[in-house]
């Protein structure tokens, strides 16, 4: 009987988050989870279902629809000493708790000389694809890593789900985590154990010579089922999952340029100031005399998310995109 | 509301030294403030600064009423909040000089000083952001088993925040030891409570969301002490949030740049006769509390700690910026 196999378990990404939060519970008291519907009705994309039989009403925390006040309670509860872990459904609403993250979050340690750090994790849904239009389904994770003082994480695979949060956790600063929606069901092997996993490094999901793809988040399976395609086309790409946005890892996907001289970013945020144009940025100033083509980039349409099925996929990245763009870039560059 | 009788009351009840003390805060944060002004028109300070001239009487009565582990979060017309606490005069001035000295090594300045060792949580100049970070402090010690009292102070400008209603609402529902304190000086900024608010009685609001409520006159300091005493004790024994609604005025224009268009000269003059410092000095010499040789010494001592400040932070050091990025993150 082989035992790896045997420690190794089929979970999907929610569960994985799901036994995150768990095993955090379990370890360290100070822990909580806050948000709207996260006790009784489980969440709303059912990642805390059972947590509050498992916990009780002090540590699986109900809210009222108050973005700004539980979000800034959390805060406050972080700098009393607590390790909350705030649930918001989706970045569109995360809007309404702006100020609270901005303002408040990721300026106590620098505004109070290093006297007041604000430990707290605040989990939200990103991102499209379920065809909710236009105020639920924004990618606005890049525009959250503008703000210096917090951490923004982008886990992708059933890993990072299952070992980012506790890192996250233990972080002394905010942390925003960005869970796409459209991840929840994905099925993966995890292998039994797997802990904690850092959070500030990006990480090279696919060796290749040709061309760099640099991704995160869902974008990330886009850009992998692309590069098997390519492959047996004989096109080599490598692809780089970003994991966290800020502080964003460039030496990664610099390296590898480095490597392939020809780079692309997959990103569902809109490309006008987004994280897209940070990176390909970061290439232009440090790398550029690597590069044999310009960088290209794949983004979301430059609208508010529309509901038909046929235009929300024109409006984000496909993993037809990504085949088409990298072909015509090695037929021009070599 | 019945300020006169209460009053009456606490006079009686307070021993000359507490009251001595109470004269002695207010008294040092007017002075403090004054030399602010002469400092900011110096150029020493810059920014906003915004004076609490006036309201002493809140911040002294109110935090009189804590205990030492228990938290304060303020607002960015702060120093009174922060003194009447006991953050040191040198590190407050030294911070609106923009040293390494000051209590937020002059990464806050006026508006947000910080202090740990008093659990002064800021220093908020986002209008309603410290209410939610009241509720979950207040939350963290509950769930600590702490029998701490978190004391809220925001203007009644806050009152029409959205974070205002939500934050009530969560105190009320998870009964959180909070006491929220309003400071009612009328003006948010510059438009008049009449103006901004639909009811203007702002105890009522409270009340509307089920917490216990009352309005003190802001203007007198044992009124404004012996309520917070009660609302104090009321939250400690774990009955739930408990709001102060303290009416007050500010004497001096919101801040370093404000020409004061919407008001007349003639109702701050007449809030003038109401100087919390004058009426508690009348009240003192009356019962016989103070001399007028008492009075000179207390102007001595308060003078030679505001020099001392202001030499503490005139003698204060820049960071060197080379650390600019520091404290961005942990």
């Amino acid at each position: 009987m082989n035992t790896s196999i045997q420690a190794e378990q089929e979970i999907t990404y929610r569960e994985a988050v799901r036994e995150a939060i768990c095993e955090a519970m379990q370890k360290d008291e100070r822990v909580l989870l806050m948000g709207e519907d996260v006790g009784r009705y489980g969440g709303c994309f059912a990642v805390s279902k059972g947590l509050l039989e498992e916990f009780g009403p002090n540590r699986i925390i109900d809210t009222p629809l108050s973005e700004s006040s539980f979000v800034g309670t959390g805060i406050g509860m972080a700098l009393g000493g607590m390790r909350p872990i705030i649930e918001i459904m989706t970045v569109n609403f995360s809007l309404l708790a702006a100020d609270q993250i901005l303002n408040t979050a990721a300026t106590y340690l620098h505004m109070s000389g290093g006297l007041f750090n604000v430990p707290v994790v605040i989990r939200m849904a990103t991102g499209g694809g379920k065809q909710l239009a236009a105020q639920h389904s924004h990618s606005l994770e890049g525009w959250y890593a503008h703000i210096p003082g917090i951490k923004v994480l982008t886990p992708a695979t059933i890993e990072d789900a299952r070992g980012m949060l506790w890192t996250a956790l233990m972080d002394p600063d905010p942390v925003l985590v960005f869970e796409n929606s459209s991840l929840y069901n994905m099925k993966g092997k995890l292998s039994a154990g797997t802990g904690q996993v850092d959070i500030d490094r990006a990480c090279v999901r696919r060796q290749g010579k040709d061309v760099t793809i640099i991704t995160y988040g869902i974008c990330l399976f886009k850009s992998l089922d692309a590069a098997t395609t390519l492959a047996a086309e004989g096109i080599e790409t490598e692809v780089i999952d970003l994991r966290t946005l800020r502080p964003l890892d460039d030496e990664t996907f610099l390296t590898s340029i480095a490597k392939t001289h020809q780079a692309i970013i997959v990103d569902e945020g809109w490309r006008s100031g987004g994280i897209s144009a940070e990176i390909s940025a970061r290439i232009m100033e440090k790398v550029f005399y690597e590069l044999d083509a310009p960088v290209q980039r794949i983004c979301g349409a430059e609208v508010p998310m529309p509901y038909a099925k046929h235009l929300e996929e024109a409006a984000l990245p496909q993993v037809d995109d990504i085949i088409t763009t990298v072909k015509e870039m090695v037929r021009k560059n070599g | 509301m019945n300020t006169k009788s209460t009053s009456k009351k606490a006079a009686a009840m307070i021993d000359r030294a507490h009251a001595r003390h109470l004269l002695y805060q207010m008294l040092k944060i007017r002075r403090f403030e004054e030399k602010c002004v002469e400092l900011y028109s110096a150029m020493k300070i810059r920014g906003f600064m915004h004076l609490y001239i006036g309201e002493e009487a809140v911040a002294v009565g109110i935090i009189d009423a804590l205990k030492p582990e228990d938290a304060v979060v303020a607002t960015y017309r702060e120093h009174g909040h922060a003194l009447a606490r006991g953050v040191s005069a040198g590190s407050i001035m030294a911070e609106m000089y923009g040293k390494q000295e000051g209590c937020s090594r002059g990464r806050g300045g006026s508006m947000h000083l910080f202090d740990k060792k008093t659990r002064f949580y800021g220093g908020n100049a986002i209008v309603g952001g410290g209410l939610p970070l009241a509720a979950g402090l207040a939350m963290a010690d509950k769930l600590q088993g702490k029998q701490c009292v978190v004391c809220c102070f925001f203007g009644e400008g806050a009152v029409a925040e959205g974070e205002f209603h939500e934050s009530m609402n969560l105190a009320a529902l998870w009964h959180l030891p909070v006491l929220f304190v309003c400071e009612n000086n009328l003006y948010a900024m510059g438009t008049a409570l009449k103006l901004s608010e639909s009811v203007t009685d702002i105890a009522q609001k409270a009340a509307g969301y089920g917490i216990k409520s009352e309005s003190v006159d802001g203007m007198d300091v044992l009124a404004t002490q012996s309520a917070a005493e009660k609302a104090v004790a009321y939250v400690r024994s774990g009955k739930g949030p408990y709001f102060l609604e303290c009416r007050t005025y500010r004497f001096r224009a919101h801040s370093m740049f404000d020409p004061e268009l919407y008001r007349t000269k003639e109702e701050v003059q007449e809030w003038k006769k109401r100087d919390p410092i004058l009426i508690f000095v009348q009240c003192l010499k009356d019962r016989k509390f103070i001399s007028d040789k008492d009075m000179d010494e207390l102007d001595k001592k308060i003078d030679a700690e505001i020099k001392d400040a202001v030499a503490f932070a005139e003698a204060g050091t820049y960071e060197p910026v080379e650390d600019l990025t520091r404290f961005v993150y942990s």
